[in-house]
């Protein structure tokens, strides 16, 4: 067990620090979280400036045009990122995270070659058309229906949860396209232009009142059959390929983020008077932000356990799972902390009486999707109980 | 970076489970607790072969006739203690042997028992009193040195924990300073993760305990591990344990290398999450056992047990909390 990083990640870490500090003031600045376009722009403009320094896709392979990098300097990657400020991948997160690692393992070289080269840079912005109204957590049950005529699919029904979809480029998709076949079996994985005919986009207004996601309606869709990453009715073992991907990296910016932000909810607590003392004085509030402390201490060193699980075996250990379930569940209770902690100031989600409720409350209501997202904690759970400690499924 | 284990420390933790399981299997803890109960409930006969097997000379240098490995190893080595609930004040007398001359050296042979007792305590509960050889006070100059005959207390007649005896004492004896302010810090910071580790041993067993038994017992025609209500417990006992390994593990290789973290931090998170693993997967399993986990005869309630006597040794939830709280 070494928790020292060797010298040659030291090196790689004091370049990514300098180019940071270097790159960071050129950004325009942040889009309000409504404006789309500008979203888009500002998240590829950075995506560029990744690619131009030789950044863009650390963690790809060398033959995709990444970087082949380790998932240690991945951590490094992300852990200076978010110290600095650095966006996150916001409207890439699809192109780099999913679509783009899929092309490589599962398409042709056409596809790498057309594909690749575009999320890099951020020239292509990609969004997921995977769930459904009616495939949530049990996703194989997908019906959104895509009929071979001759050299094109045809497709009809709708995705829903889709990020970015009024700016996307392109759709990564799960189909039916064997309606007999066993559930896992009759799916097919498609590249779906944006701009093809007999595509509605409706955003879906969310609890914080903005459209973070849309539903995608698909209405006699065509695209040629040179779009189908896999062969046809192989799709679901596609999309468990991507999922080989991870590798203990997928939340090292939310850990530093939670862990700079328990120091900030700790000022504003030894500012905030509340009748004679303040908020700090306030034991119970004060010792769950130590409890606190210890999860994001802890989580941290889990996520250095399953980064050199991953370095060491080159596939992701089973420890996702239980880091997503403790992670989003603590998450949570940091925002209820600061709700606490704000007393009535968190009826406003902007900033009164010179309090930051507007950002804070925002992101307390965007924590409720936390243990909903990418795997509800009851399913990951599940996981848990079935993967790792071999219980039976639920029949 | 590579926070996994070695392979000599995987060689290590799997040698110290043969042990462990090989020299204190159930039969002989359920003996020792249902029949053969023993002064301070520690057979010295089992202490000398800790002893023997490195238990207390783990972290002596070589070249005083210890094991000279670190905290990173001994975590490992103290982890198996707890799954099998190894009795007796092995942490206090694993820190005793750090403190050179006759004493370090008599606690590394395993000839003395030590123990350990914190001035500041209220009520002040001396544990195995009636087997020790020495008992340490940790006050706020440091450690001194008190013979066990010396201290008058009251046995309790009803200890929480059958496998740890309790005194409770008035007054503790003047004794001899064997240790100063910064020796006293370094014990409760080892104390601290060394126990967590007990506690991690602890919390993994219980998971293993609840999850074996929630795929043998059937109600309503099938196995009850199967319905998700009883999954999940399970499911979350894992995730607790695990949570504690990585801040048990991390705390240890910060002892050993101060520079890869923060002591004021790693320390006392490691000490809360172990304890919060082991005593929540106490409830947990308890729970997953249902009326079986309310009876003596389920191993159970003696971890449990166990992990809330650990839970108030060398810092406790309020304690760590708000050291932890300081730092931010």
């Amino acid at each position: 067990m070494d928790l020292r990083y060797t010298e040659a990640e030291e090196r790689f870490r004091a370049e990514l620090r300098a180019w940071l500090d270097e790159a960071l003031p050129k950004l325009p600045p942040k889009p309000d979280r409504n404006d789309w376009p500008g979203r888009r722009a500002y998240d590829t403009t950075w995506q560029r400036m990744l690619f131009d320094a030789g950044y863009a896709g650390l963690h790809w392979p060398v033959e995709a045009g990444g970087k082949g990098a380790t998932p240690t300097e991945h951590l490094i990657y992300l852990e200076e990122s978010e110290r600095a400020g650095a966006p996150y991948v916001g409207a890439n997160f699809v192109g780099l995270l999913h679509a783009g690692p899929t092309i490589n393992a599962a398409g042709s070289d056409e596809q790498r070659r057309k594909y690749l080269p575009g999320i890099l840079s951020g020239e292509d912005v990609w969004c997921q058309g995977f769930s459904e109204p009616g495939a949530g957590s049990d996703l194989a049950s997908l019906r959104c229906r895509a009929v071979r005529d001759g050299d094109e699919y045809v497709i009809n029904g709708s995705k829903i949860w889709t990020s970015h979809a009024e700016v996307a480029d392109y759709c990564e998709m799960l189909v039916r396209t064997d309606p007999d076949a066993p559930k896992h079996k009759g799916i097919t994985w498609l590249i779906v232009p944006m701009d093809t005919p007999g595509i509605t986009i409706r955003p879906l207004e969310t609890v914080m009142g903005t459209s973070e996601f849309a539903e995608v309606f698909f209405d006699d869709v065509r695209v040629p059959v040179g779009n189908r990453v896999g062969e046809e009715n192989d799709g679901w073992r596609v999309t468990m390929v991507t999922l080989s991907f991870e590798r203990g990296t997928a939340f090292v910016s939310e850990v530093v983020a939670c862990q700079k932000l328990l120091h900030d909810l700790a000022e504003l607590a030894k500012k905030v008077t509340r009748r004679q003392a303040t908020a700090w004085d306030d034991v119970a509030l004060r010792r769950e932000l130590g409890h606190l402390t210890a999860e994001f201490e802890a989580l941290w060193a889990l996520t250095k356990w399953n980064v050199s699980e991953a370095s060491r075996s080159g596939v992701p250990g089973i420890g996702g799972s239980v880091f997503k379930l403790r992670f989003s569940e603590t998450k949570q209770k940091v925002y209820d902390l600061a709700h606490r902690l704000l007393d009535r100031a968190a009826l406003c989600v902007e900033d009164v009486a010179g309090l930051p409720s507007g950002h804070l409350m925002d992101e307390r209501l965007s924590s409720l999707s936390y243990t909903i997202a990418a795997g509800t904690s009851q399913i990951q759970r599940n996981i848990v109980g079935e993967r790792i400690l071999g219980l039976p499924k639920e029949r | 970076m590579d926070f996994q284990l070695s392979e000599d420390q995987r060689d290590l933790a799997t040698g110290v489970r043969e042990f462990c399981e090989g020299r204190f299997d159930r039969d002989r803890m359920r003996d020792l607790v249902d029949k053969n109960r023993v002064p301070g409930m520690v057979d010295r006969a089992l202490w000398t072969e800790l002893a023997e097997t490195g238990f207390f000379s783990l972290r002596v240098p070589e070249a005083e006739g210890g094991v000279g490995l670190g905290s990173a190893e001994a975590v490992l080595v103290y982890e198996e203690a707890g799954r099998v609930l190894l009795p007796g004040p092995l942490v206090a007398t694993h820190l005793a042997a750090s403190l050179g001359g006759d004493l370090g050296a008599g606690a590394a042979s395993g000839e003395l028992i030590v123990g350990v007792v914190d001035a500041e305590d209220s009520p002040i509960l001396v544990e195995h009193l009636d087997v020790l050889d020495v008992l340490l006070v940790l006050d706020e100059d440091g450690i001194r040195r008190v013979a066990p005959s010396s201290v008058s207390g009251t046995a309790v007649k009803n200890p929480v924990d059958p496998f740890t005896p309790l005194h409770h004492v008035e007054a503790l004896p003047e004794g001899t300073r064997v240790g100063d302010a910064d020796t006293a810090a370094r014990f409760r910071r080892e104390g601290a993760v060394l126990t967590a580790a007990v506690q991690l041993g602890i919390a993994g067993r219980l998971t293993e305990l609840a999850t074996q038994y929630a795929k043998e017992r059937e109600q309503f025609g099938r196995v009850i591990g199967g319905f998700q209500a009883v999954k999940h417990l399970c499911a979350e006992m894992l995730v607790r344990t695990e949570i504690a390994r990585a801040a048990v593990y991390s705390a240890a290789v910060t002892l050993d290398d101060p520079v890869v973290g923060d002591l004021a931090v790693a320390v006392p998170a490691a000490k809360l999450m172990a304890d919060d693993a082991a005593t929540r997967n106490g409830k947990d399993a308890t729970q997953v056992h249902g009326g079986m986990g309310f009876t003596w005869e389920v191993d159970v309630h003696l971890y449990l047990k166990r992990a809330w006597v650990h839970a108030t040794q060398f810092g406790g939830a309020e304690e760590n909390e708000e050291a932890l709280a300081a730092t931010l």
